[in-house]
């Protein structure tokens, strides 16, 4: 029998997705309040500071509070696409986890458990699946709440995504050139050597039209016009009330984490810690407490990914619309062709030693 | 009954269930939620073939792209029961209806011509559908092809770029 699994990898990897849907809703919910705190530093003010010690409580609060604000489903709306909206949009958001490596391994009960969920050998075109199909909550819910407005922020969040989305996949074909595997594992596991075998010293131009690209996919500031309060009232959520809401904000929030994840996977050298024999440490203390340094290193080199985004988001203004489509179609998909056609160039004549 | 069996029925019903529902609904945009469906299962098929890197390419340029911007048209365009009034005329009915028995006759008879249609496919078995196998194939046995079919892509894509310009 073809899917015959043991009941201990079931319930291993059940362990692993429930760990890691968990962290990310707990990261993503703080990354709510390191983003106001952000914010409220950039522009001298305090932030918010009131509920518990240093207002750390304050990302609970503000979830019972859009639990506990009144649901409205407008009249002339299609009810059942109206609320699979939001759901579309968490379910995207939440899936991209499983195949990012975490860690190495874990030695527990006589078993090597790795930190990842799912080794698959297209691991980085499942991340491409999912986030195309991240649209698709944005673009339901806003059609089915029956306002202009709404239905306008859909309509530009999905030509943004599309449009970029290219250029960030050609982008990853370069990197894809160097690396030789689509397995996310793989291509960790080639960086661990040292942080100059990280491939953004291989593919600098890949990474910055990666980068930008992944702010746009996660309609943040400068992308953010789906949801340009000043032009669409309130963008693609205008309709949407209570945890509804709560969770098209939210999506963006554990997009943007895991985004953060996949640029630190692909480009800088995953849980490797930069300027230690990773190896040799893991002898001296043991595998399980070097996967537990290896997850906090990941996490670090993510969270400093998520205060970039923050940074950028109280730091530069919105795009024109005509200016986000120029530099998507003008200038990003020209520069990752070229970066292609250079990183292919280099590989041949590495193959041929150098000589042409 | 294994569980490839049972993945394999609940995913043939689904597709062909989403294909039907995708023929009878009354509203475009839920016609085009259920190709998505439909779209979804058929990749669902490929990775039961082990083939995992046509099914993440189905996902990615049908249901993630061609969709995306056939809901993107549907949505733009407002289409509901007042634009679109249904279908009056008899002759077009009937030949329509007459069409569609004359394919279902086709399908049948050929269906049962062929020999091959009482072997079942090997599930899971076989690795020329992971991608390195796929990719040697295509750049070696199939380049000629390969090559050929993204010239019409190019093609295509310039003509879109020419009927575009035309317009402005």
């Amino acid at each position: 029998m073809l899917l015959s699994i043991e009941l201990a990898l079931i319930l291993e990897k059940l362990a692993l997705i429930v760990v890691v849907v968990m962290s990310s809703l707990l990261i993503a919910m703080y990354a709510t309040f390191a983003e106001r705190k952000v914010a409220a530093i950039m522009q001298d003010r305090r932030g918010p500071n009131r509920a518990g010690p240093f207002g750390i409580l304050q990302p609970v609060a503000d979830g019972l509070k859009l639990f506990f604000k009144e649901e409205i489903i407008p009249n002339l709306s299609s009810k059942f696409l109206f609320i699979l909206g939001p759901c579309l949009a968490m379910l995207t958001a939440m899936m991209t986890g499983a195949v990012i490596p975490w860690g190495d391994k874990v030695h527990f009960f006589d078993r090597d458990i790795p930190l990842q969920i799912a080794d698959i050998n297209i691991g980085i075109l499942y991340v491409f699946g999912v986030v195309s199909m991240g649209v698709y909550g944005i673009m339901i819910g806003s059609w089915a709440s029956n306002n202009k407005f709404s239905l306008m922020g859909g309509l530009r969040a999905a030509s943004q995504i599309i449009s970029y989305e290219l250029a960030m996949g050609i982008s990853l074909i370069a990197l894809l050139m160097t690396t030789g595997t689509l397995s996310l594992k793989e291509i960790v596991e080639q960086q661990q050597e040292s942080w100059y075998s990280w491939n953004i010293i291989k593919q600098p131009l890949g990474f910055l039209i990666f980068l930008i690209c992944a702010f746009a996919e996660c309609n943040r500031t400068p992308f953010d016009l789906p949801e340009a309060e000043n032009e669409l009232i309130g963008g693609y959520h205008t309709e949407y009330s209570s945890m509804k809401l709560g969770f098209f904000l939210f999506a963006e929030y554990i997009n943007m984490f895991l985004s953060s994840a996949v640029m630190v996977s692909l480009f800088f050298g995953g849980y490797d810690i930069p300027f230690l024999n990773d190896a040799a440490f893991a002898e001296k203390i043991g595998i399980n407490w070097m996967a537990l340094l290896h997850a906090g290193m990941f996490l670090l080199k993510a969270a400093s990914f998520l205060f970039l985004f923050m940074w950028v988001r109280w730091t530069i203004p919105r795009f024109r619309y005509d200016q986000l489509m120029n530099l998507g179609w003008k200038v990003l998909i020209p520069l990752a062709l070229i970066n292609m056609l250079v990183t292919g160039a280099f590989i041949l004549l590495q193959q041929n030693n150098w000589h042409f | 009954m294994s569980i490839t069996e049972i993945l394999f029925w609940f995913l043939s019903v689904l597709a062909v269930g989403g294909a039907m529902l995708l023929v009878a609904s009354k509203n475009p945009v839920h016609s085009i939620l259920y190709l998505i469906i439909t779209f979804f299962a058929v990749s669902g098929h490929y990775i039961l073939l082990n083939a995992q890197f046509l099914a993440i390419v189905n996902i990615i340029v049908y249901a993630g792209a061609i969709m995306v911007l056939f809901l993107f048209v549907v949505m733009l365009m407002n289409l509901n029961a007042d634009s679109e009034p249904p279908q009056k005329n008899r002759l077009l009915l009937y030949s329509g209806t007459i069409a569609g028995c004359c394919l279902l006759l086709v399908l049948v008879a050929a269906l049962k011509q062929s020999s091959t249609t009482s072997q079942l496919v090997e599930m899971g078995g076989g690795d020329a559908g992971l991608i390195k196998n796929l990719g040697m194939a295509l750049f070696s046995d199939y380049v000629f092809p390969f090559e050929i079919s993204s010239v019409l892509f190019l093609s295509a894509m310039i003509g879109a770029v020419v009927i575009s310009k035309k317009e402005a």
